[in-house]
């Protein structure tokens, strides 16, 4: 098996950095670390079994219904891990609110199915739908990790900007307000894109 | 075989569907018992907290509190409906019966509705009623429980959730800062019946007011509109009650205080007459 199906969704052909996919969910999710990590998790299993089955039908799966077919199947499993987190983490559930849900439209998932479940192997789809979710959510993370550090002094929910740098408790620090609203996560994806492409200099533009 | 025939799509994808569905119905069946204790134990905390139970000093919420266990020993079964008269209502169960949204849209329609009170018994042995309010904020629902003493007048505590407030704005009537303000404000201004108001730029130490938030004009005015919606509704059950323990006696009244028996005859009649311009 090629050793690119597991590299490259993470660096040259990560999923929401070089392709530009997902960007709405990695907007609405990465407030704090504990939604953005749930997330990530919930699309990478999402897309890696939903790659294993699609590929494991995909000698049988008639041509003309292949796009409403792969929906049957990932609806399935955004589905079913929304009903695990309601049952298992209500609290986790409730914040993510509609956006596991809307996990179902992540280009993401068509889009890696389309291109590769359906003309490969079933365990290299599976491998490579596990890293592409992955990948986006290594992003998710990244975002999210200075998003809430900067925003909520927090990371998974603990302080760890000492509180006594608080200014309403004497000292000279404040929250930045704008970390916590959407705009500041496009700036702060925009920031990760630049660096990336100015590691990866075939991405840029002539 | 030829997979493009249409009578292979048709069989293929209806034998996909039916699978799909069984293993689906499948998960929500065996789910759906723990879901329902999800729910109810997040309305639990909600309401527990209301009371300021189960809460750190500063008003945030304590994590190790056992919120099923508070409700159990302090609320249990002293939880009933009521309707806009202050009638109890029989065999309606408040806490599983009621949906919020539902009288909401009734209460607003001017349709009957059921307003589940909570009788809390606290610590000490004191009584605190639990009231619900449910209301449309910036974005979405807005909703809450306060918990009233039993002198009908003041407000023991508050709690608010929301559905989609603007973090870090909107989203802060979730935090102790704000609710934690409407410990002990009172439901009553010059004597008349009057809702907790949150005003805009500083309540300056108001009897009957909180601080909004500073950013979030429309949350904090969502708040208080609701509040005041739910409260009118709850107001012949608290005002009714206060008026009972200094019952003025069939047709008579005292001028301040009128009883439910005084039928209207009082002159300056304090009750019922405020807020129907």
């Amino acid at each position: 098996m090629n050793k690119d199906i597991y590299t490259k969704p993470f660096f040259k052909n990560n999923p929401i950095t070089v392709l530009v996919l997902g960007i709405c969910s990695s907007l609405a999710v990465t407030v704090q670390l504990k939604g953005a990590l749930v997330m990530a998790l919930s699309v990478t299993i999402v897309t890696a079994f939903s790659s294993l089955i699609l590929s494991l039908l995909r000698n049988s799966i008639p041509n003309r219904v292949r796009i409403i077919v792969q929906l049957v199947v990932v609806a399935m499993f955004v589905i079913l891990i929304d009903q695990l987190l309601q049952a298992f983490a209500y609290d986790t559930s409730k914040m993510l609110s509609v956006y596991i849900g809307l996990i179902i439209t992540n280009c993401i998932i068509m889009g890696r199915i389309e291109a590769f479940a359906l003309g490969n192997k079933p365990w290299p789809s599976f491998v490579d739908g596990a890293c592409n979710g992955l990948g986006y959510g290594m992003i998710l993370i990244i975002v999210a990790f200075f998003r809430e550090l900067l925003g909520s002094g927090t990371l998974f929910g603990f302080q760890v900007i000492p509180a006594s740098w608080y200014i309403e408790n004497g000292g000279w620090y404040m929250n930045n307000g704008l970390m916590i609203l959407p705009p500041m996560a496009l700036i702060l994806l925009g920031c990760v894109v630049w660096i990336q492409r100015s590691i990866q200099k075939d991405l840029q533009e002539k | 075989m030829n997979t493009n025939s249409n009578l292979y799509t048709v069989i293929y994808t209806t034998v996909l569907v039916v699978i799909v569905a069984a293993i689906l119905a499948f998960a929500a069946s065996a789910l759906k018992q723990r879901q329902q204790d999800n729910m109810d134990l997040a309305k639990m905390k909600t309401i527990m907290l209301a009371a300021n139970m189960g809460q750190n000093p500063d008003g945030s919420v304590d994590k190790n509190a056992d919120f099923m266990k508070l409700y159990n020993d302090h609320i249990g079964a002293n939880a009933f409906a009521i309707d806009a008269d202050g009638n109890v209502l029989e065999g309606v169960d408040a806490f599983k019966d009621i949906d919020l949204k539902t009288q909401y849209s009734n209460l607003k329609k001017g349709l009957d509705v059921k307003l589940p009170v909570y009788e809390c018994t606290m610590d000490d042995g004191r009584k605190v009623n639990i009231l619900a309010m449910y209301g449309a904020g910036l974005w979405g629902a807005i909703w809450g429980y306060v918990a009233v003493e039993d002198d009908n007048e003041t407000v023991a505590g508050a709690i608010f959730d929301h559905a989609s407030e603007t973090p870090g704005l909107g989203a802060k009537i979730a935090e102790p800062a704000f609710y934690t303000q409407f410990r002990g404000k009172k439901l009553s201004d010059a004597g008349q019946f009057s809702s907790v108001k949150v005003i805009k730029g500083g309540a300056n130490g108001s009897a009957n007011g909180v601080d909004a938030i500073s950013g979030a004009t429309m949350t904090s005015k969502a708040v208080s509109v609701s509040l005041e919606q739910w409260l009118d509704a709850y107001k012949a059950f608290l005002t009714g009650k206060a008026a009972k323990k200094e019952c003025c006696g069939e047709g008579e009244c005292d001028g301040q205080q009128c009883c439910g028996e005084c039928e209207g005859q009082c002159e300056n009649e304090p009750v019922n007459t405020e807020k129907d311009e």
